[in-house]
């Protein structure tokens, strides 16, 4: 059973990686956000993981939801800016 | 180019130091000194079943008291800045929201704000707590905001209850330096049995009073940005 | 074992937000970059606290007060990172509106066109 968890676990870190080099590099901004709120995403899932379930509850709340929520307004704001 | 290979070469560096200190790591065999004591003496001193609360309210009650005044600090500066711009009016009434996210978001706010008390009255027998209870209040708050970009929402109505929160937490604090044993003590109400909802002292309250006001702030840090003028 | 997964994952993870935090030139991006480092730092600081085989530090009818200590996780890592996520989102709220003010001055993300504290 715990064969079944290490291997989700590196399943997810190889996704996060992934998720992040996207972040970081994405031509269009918007998808740059939503993969930085992914990134938080699988972050909860692994905190799960390693038995911590407050943490777990904070992060997919706060980083994947309001964070993504306030880069949104405000790049609506700023709309028509070219990326780089 | 001589830019990203300095880049290059001091992340090179960092991942060096990192390197080091993971091969070097070894994961403990049995709980240390003060893990120890929390996790054998929370109930006779505290009656929380949740030890992770039961450190953020009443052992390390200063740190939390001390996270509060920054995300207070935080939502005074973000309201600062953004209403010093120029606000001239809402600008041109933008066409209503279609009616499925209406009608939507009719019947999911209430049940989301229900959630969000749900979490953070609990949050001493369950994870759970006033953080996590305030971020799901200001989603409930935000989808509202989404909704329906016109609405006036009041700034009295949330520093209201911002403040009314933050006063009756030091409040009982204080109270504890004059009935208990020292700055937020535990014991001002009965201890109760383990698991029940009415247990643990003062922590449910000074919990939920934690979690309003950290909505409150979510809430109006959104606001204030919702408010600004398009460029 | 997971632990050594988690605290690899969070040392790149701070790696690669560093690097785009320092070589991108808009000023959204490097917020971005900034968020995936913060989620980086509060991985490897819980991931510290794990022990092999035991349970979260929650008490109830599967881990009753007499085998705790035998039987739960470190819960200080836990209640430090739940701060630091909480005040994460703060900092970067903050940044937001400062980047929004900015805008307003020059209309434009690139942070090398402001440059007023330059001598």
């Amino acid at each position: 059973m715990s064969n079944l968890l290490l291997g989700m676990s590196i399943v997810l870190v190889i996704a996060m990686f992934v998720t992040a080099l996207v972040a970081i590099s994405q031509r269009r901004l918007s998808i740059a956000i939503l993969a930085a709120g992914l990134v938080s995403l699988i972050a909860s899932v692994m905190f799960l993981l390693l038995a911590a379930p407050d943490v777990a509850m904070t992060e997919a709340a706060i980083g994947s939801g309001l964070t993504t929520f306030l880069f949104f307004f405000v790049l609506g704001r700023v709309r028509g800016e070219s990326d780089d | 180019m001589i830019k990203r290979f300095t880049v290059l070469l001091l992340l090179s560096g960092l991942a060096a130091i990192f390197v080091s200190l993971a091969l070097g790591y070894v994961p403990d065999a049995s709980l240390n000194q003060s893990a120890l004591y929390y996790a054998e003496n929370t109930v006779s001193d505290t009656g929380a079943a949740n030890i992770v609360t039961a450190i953020i309210v009443t052992y390390r009650g200063l740190d939390t008291l001390g996270e509060v005044t920054v995300l207070f600090l935080t939502a005074a500066i973000v309201g600062l800045v953004l209403t010093r711009g120029a606000k001239a009016g809402k600008g041109k009434p933008m066409m209503a929201s279609g009616e499925l996210l209406t009608t939507g978001a009719g019947l999911l706010v209430p049940l989301i704000l229900l959630m969000g008390t749900y979490v953070f009255v609990n949050g001493h027998l369950t994870p759970g707590g006033g953080f996590q209870g305030g971020a799901i209040l200001a989603s409930g708050i935000m989808l509202v905001l989404l909704t329906d970009p016109m609405k006036e929402f009041s700034h009295r109505l949330i520093s209201v209850i911002e403040s009314v929160s933050g006063l009756t937490f030091i409040t009982i604090g204080g109270l504890g330096i004059l009935m208990g044993a020292g700055f937020l003590d535990n014991s001002l109400l009965p201890k109760g049995t383990l698991g029940e909802l009415f247990s643990a002292g003062t922590i449910p309250l000074v919990y939920s009073l934690i979690g309003l006001k950290v909505g409150a702030e979510f809430s109006s840090m959104l606001v204030s940005l919702s408010e600004t003028e398009g460029s | 074992m997971i632990s050594f997964i988690a605290i690899g994952a969070g040392f790149g993870l701070i790696l690669i937000g560093l690097y785009g935090a320092l070589t991108n030139r808009n000023m959204l991006r490097m917020i971005v970059a900034f968020t995936v480092a913060n989620t980086g730092v509060n991985l490897v600081l819980v991931a510290v606290g794990h022990m092999f085989g035991r349970t979260a530090p929650i008490l109830d009818s599967t881990v009753p007060v007499a085998e705790a200590a035998s039987r739960i996780i470190d819960p200080v890592p836990q209640a430090l990172v739940l701060t630091a996520i909480v005040i994460g989102l703060g900092v970067t709220a903050l940044m937001l509106a400062y980047v929004y003010r900015l805008h307003q001055t020059k209309h434009t993300l690139d942070i090398a066109k402001h440059t007023e504290l330059k001598w």
